[in-house]
């Protein structure tokens, strides 16, 4: 009965822009030990690439929540909201 | 620049407000917003406390496309293996005016977005709002992409974010342990189903709480909201909490977890899934309200951690309707001053501490500090799913008296220190 959250995540209406609004500074990811990006994210779009080393954001499936740049206290993550037209549009809420 | 009168960024409750006001008192008023329309980026739990906020927009209120007014309140405790659950109903909350109705903000907001425009507010969706214009010192308008709009007075309402606040240097950058992160679901029944599944009469709703280990020790909590045709189910979990458990768990398989417990599965059970949404929750209460007002700009709703959760009680709508009004109210008698100096803006917060929105803030200050007791979030729901289990499970040998059992189980876990320090702490709300 369970369903996954990528399941979950494509019943919503999403607009995709072709630039990313979230970014990262890898430096500082690297040096990161909690990444408590992947925990906290509501669509998990985050995770950690094991071979370059380096954090990926699945930036697509956003809710816009701001949950992730509020939990990096080291202040890697860039976020901003999609530019206009775009993003997730919520037609319940 | 050629100026309008007022911008407002944000089409939420405390943005339409504040628009619907400012146009309703005969000023030029733009409202920008980012979505396709206004309630587009909008997520509530939720429910809207109606008493608060009718005497600021009486015909908003009256009149608003709500989903069912509520007249049933529902709590579920939860350990590991079972849950115990209790509700309040009220005939009183079955007579008009209603005390608190669901909402579905997408509905809703773009409702009152139609209502606005009808006073004459120009409300612009698809725009988002990039950067304030500053004039000697002052905030004079915003930019939105390479388009510059000034403004005599800009009323920030861009949610529980705001990088506008921050941006005019009226809040220090947010703290994990601030806010808590919520998860929603929508699923669809109809609405005979619902009424029979939760015990309604036609139109009637019910609003359920629920606590324990559903949020394995971390602060926080799960909500289900009856909505016309659909429940609103959720989870709210503090971020500090879900980001210091080492990864533990993911909040959304934090959200499976919850929605697969049989206590939760017996509501939702045939109802189809249509959304899944995410939202912040400021959680500090009045310690972590910024200043309110600069020169040419007001802050209000969510962008000013205007929330108050008391754990059976979790409001924000209220306040952000209510600060939207008298941040327009402010703004037009500012406008008609023509003094948008921060000395004259300043009268927003007068209007705040007269009206409910401060004092509750302030009464309501030690609200998380005492919710974040870990232990309202573990032992106590123990307790109470253990008890019970006991007075309920006839075993083989011969059964305790039910006050021996129920002291063996209080000593277990509530005949101690720490209780009495809750308690202690308890006072203070």
């Amino acid at each position: 009965m369970t369903m996954k959250v990528e399941e979950k995540i494509a019943l919503n209406a999403i607009k995709n822009d072709k630039k990313s609004h979230i970014l990262f500074d890898q430096s500082i990811c690297a040096g990161c030990k909690e990444r408590m990006c992947i925990a906290v994210c509501p669509a998990h779009l985050y995770s950690l690439n094991e071979e370059t080393g380096e954090m990926v954001v699945e930036y697509a499936g956003c809710l816009e929540c701001g949950t992730c740049v509020i939990a990096c206290i080291y202040g890697s993550i860039t976020w901003d909201y999609p530019g206009g037209e775009y993003g997730v549009q919520y037609r319940y809420g | 620049m050629d100026k309008i009168d007022a911008i407002v960024v944000g089409g939420g409750l405390a943005g339409l407000s504040a628009a619907y006001r400012l146009a309703d008192a005969g000023k030029q008023v733009i409202l920008l917003e980012r979505g396709d329309a206004p309630g587009s980026k909008n997520v509530t739990g939720g429910r809207i406390y109606t008493g608060p906020v009718r005497k600021y927009l009486p015909e908003i209120i009256d009149s608003a496309p709500f989903e069912r007014h509520v007249v049933k309140e529902m709590i579920t405790v939860l350990d590991e293996k079972g849950g115990f659950q209790f509700e309040y109903g009220s005939e009183k909350w079955k007579s008009e005016p209603y005390m608190s109705y669901t909402v579905l903000r997408a509905k809703f907001d773009s409702w009152f977005a139609d209502q606005a425009a009808q006073k004459g507010a120009f409300i612009i969706p698809k725009k988002k709002v990039d950067e304030l214009l500053w004039e000697d010192g002052r905030v004079a308008g915003i930019r939105s992409g390479e388009e510059e709009i000034g403004a005599h007075i800009v009323i920030a309402a861009d949610g529980a974010l705001s990088f506008l606040a921050q941006k005019a240097g009226l809040r220090p950058p947010h703290k994990p342990e601030s806010f808590a992160v919520a998860m929603k679901e929508v699923y669809q029944l109809d609405e005979k189903t619902i009424e029979d599944r939760f015990g309604l009469g036609p139109g009637e709703g019910a609003a359920g709480l629920f606590m324990g280990s559903i949020t394995r020790g971390m602060f926080g909590g799960g909500f289900l909201y009856t909505n016309r045709d659909t429940l609103s189910l959720g989870l709210v979990v503090g971020i500090d909490a879900l980001g210091k458990q080492g990864g533990a768990i993911a909040a959304p398989d934090l959200m499976e977890e919850f929605n697969g417990r049989p206590e939760v599965r017996r509501w939702i059970r045939g109802g189809e899934l249509k959304e899944y949404s995410a939202h912040l929750i400021s959680e500090a209460g009045i310690g972590a309200v910024p200043k309110l007002y600069t020169g040419g700009m007001l802050v209000a709703g969510d962008a000013a951690g205007f929330a108050l959760n008391l754990g059976l009680t979790v409001r924000g709508m209220e306040f952000a309707i209510a600060t939207g009004v008298m941040a327009a109210d402010t703004a037009v008698e500012a406008l008609e001053q023509n003094d948008l100096s921060e000395g004259c803006l300043s009268g927003y917060e007068k209007k705040l501490r007269e009206s409910f929105v401060l004092p509750d803030m302030e009464t309501f200050r030690h609200s998380r500090d005492v919710l974040d007791r870990q232990r309202f979030f573990t032992v106590y729901p123990k307790f109470i799913c253990e008890l019970f289990d006991e007075l309920f499970t006839v075993g083989d040998g011969p059964k305790k008296g039910l006050y021996r059992t129920a002291k063996a189980v209080a000593k277990k876990y509530v005949l101690n220190m720490e209780t009495v320090k809750d308690l202690m702490a308890a006072r203070k709300v």
